[in-house]
């Protein structure tokens, strides 16, 4: 299966996704991808791209290839699963809806 | 592929009508989506050309840098042309994910075969062109940029919005650039104003032919790559343009700029077509040399790219056989 964001082929350095902490407490949220030629260079890479203006304190860095995702092709089956199950979120329940700390 | 209930009606496959639907709801389109071959290739053609102009558009500043008045303004040039590598890499990535690879970018860049914004063929004579290219020529950029965050293609939009956040010190730090020198000696002004008069008609062409002129911006616009038309947004930036000129106190280089009640914005003048097209076609003060440039550098660069590979590859090899004699 392709990665996403990988073209393939003719670069001399593979790519790579980006992931940034932004601050602490919070998740690495996807911020782009780089090429570099090894883990240790991407990593500062991404220092350079993505926090010129501390816009991080924690860097992940992973290979595009490593990357397996979802087949867009089927996404409707695959995630078809929740519908119709209502019942899983809170607003399904009208009964308590005027009760205090519900 | 499958047929759709009425083929009288349409003759769109499944795909394409979903995709039809997915633009006419404003929903984004992401790289593993089915997309016509048509929208691949203008986002391809509009992304690339768009990142090859950041890169190339390092040059007329890179020029200024060991030259820039006070290690201050040193600090901020190279800032901004680091912002504009950045930019770049961020745009080549986004047209990397339509399955296009760098080295072909590239080397469209180099052939001529993919072009970059005219602007960057202007020469950059007198320090104040760092200013008249951070007001005019980033505030032109950031004109057209900002409906390009909301572009129906979602790396792209997601690589314009974290643009245009770094570009607006871009354009302010042109703007004090002007102001400080306006506040200057006569001599001082009087460069400021010279290089107003210089960038003020490229900076107002950046934004493309006039609509009727320009056949592909309705289909553009159609699938919400482009959400505004060439003149609309230029009206836009002269608006902004004739306000700022006067805090500054430079004369914008057009007699025919005057307000108009009737349909509340500038009137201003027509611009030189001729020599946008003149600039398109190679003939302008610098095309040969940006071209030469960025050839040069990338070469320059090669034995740098080929050596990193080479030492990650024995890194890895090192690893590799560390692990084996481990287990």
């Amino acid at each position: 299966m392709t990665s996403p964001g990988d073209s393939g082929g003719r670069e001399t350095w593979p790519l790579w996704e980006v992931f940034i902490r932004s601050s602490r407490g919070l998740s690495h949220v996807h911020a782009g991808s780089l090429h570099a030629p090894d883990e240790t260079m991407a990593v500062r890479n991404a220092r350079d791209l993505y926090t010129r203006r501390a816009e991080g304190v924690s860097i992940w860095v992973v290979r595009a290839s490593d990357i397996t995702s979802s087949d867009p092709d089927a996404k409707g089956e695959f995630f078809e699963s929740p519908q119709g199950k209502e019942y899983r979120h809170a607003t399904y329940y009208k009964e308590s809806e005027a009760v205090p700390h519900l | 592929m499958t047929a759709t209930a009425d083929p009288a009606v349409t003759d769109k496959s499944a795909d394409e009508l979903e995709f039809d639907r997915m633009i006419e709801a404003d929903l984004r389109i992401e790289p593993r989506d089915w997309m016509p071959e048509a929208y691949r290739k203008t986002l391809i053609r509009q992304i690339s050309q768009h990142a090859h102009s950041e890169i190339i558009g390092m040059q007329p500043e890179g020029n200024w840098i060991t030259r820039a008045p006070s290690l201050k303004r040193k600090a901020i040039l190279m800032a901004k042309v680091q912002d504009e590598a950045g930019h770049g890499l961020y745009l080549y990535s986004a047209a990397q994910t339509l399955g296009i690879d760098r080295e072909t970018m590239f080397e469209q860049l180099i052939t001529g075969a993919a072009k970059y914004s005219s602007i960057f063929n202007y020469t950059t004579p007198t320090w104040a062109d760092m200013g008249s290219i951070g007001w005019l020529v980033d505030g032109a950029a950031i004109c057209n940029q900002v409906p390009l965050c909301r572009a129906s293609y979602g790396p792209y939009g997601r690589a314009m919005t974290r643009i245009c956040k770094e570009e607006s010190f871009h354009q302010r730090q042109g703007f004090e650039i002007l102001l400080e020198l306006m506040r200057g000696t006569d001599a001082q002004r009087a460069m400021a104003q010279e290089s107003v008069n210089r960038w003020y008609a490229p900076a107002l062409m950046m934004f493309g032919p006039p609509d009727e002129d320009s056949p592909n911006s309705q289909r553009s616009m159609a699938w919400k790559i482009k959400r505004f038309s060439n003149d609309d947004l230029r009206q836009r930036f002269v608006d902004m343009l004739v306000p700022q000129a006067e805090v500054l106190g430079v004369t914008l280089p057009d007699p025919a700029i005057s307000w108009n009640e009737e349909r509340g914005h500038y009137d201003f003048g027509d611009l030189d077509w001729n020599e946008f097209y003149e600039v398109l076609a190679g003939r302008g003060q610098a095309n040969a040399v940006r071209v030469a440039r960025r050839k040069k550098a990338h070469e320059d660069g090669s034995w740098v790219r080929e050596a990193a590979r080479a030492y990650a590859d024995r890194e890895a090899a090192a690893r590799d056989d560390a692990g084996r004699m481990a287990s």
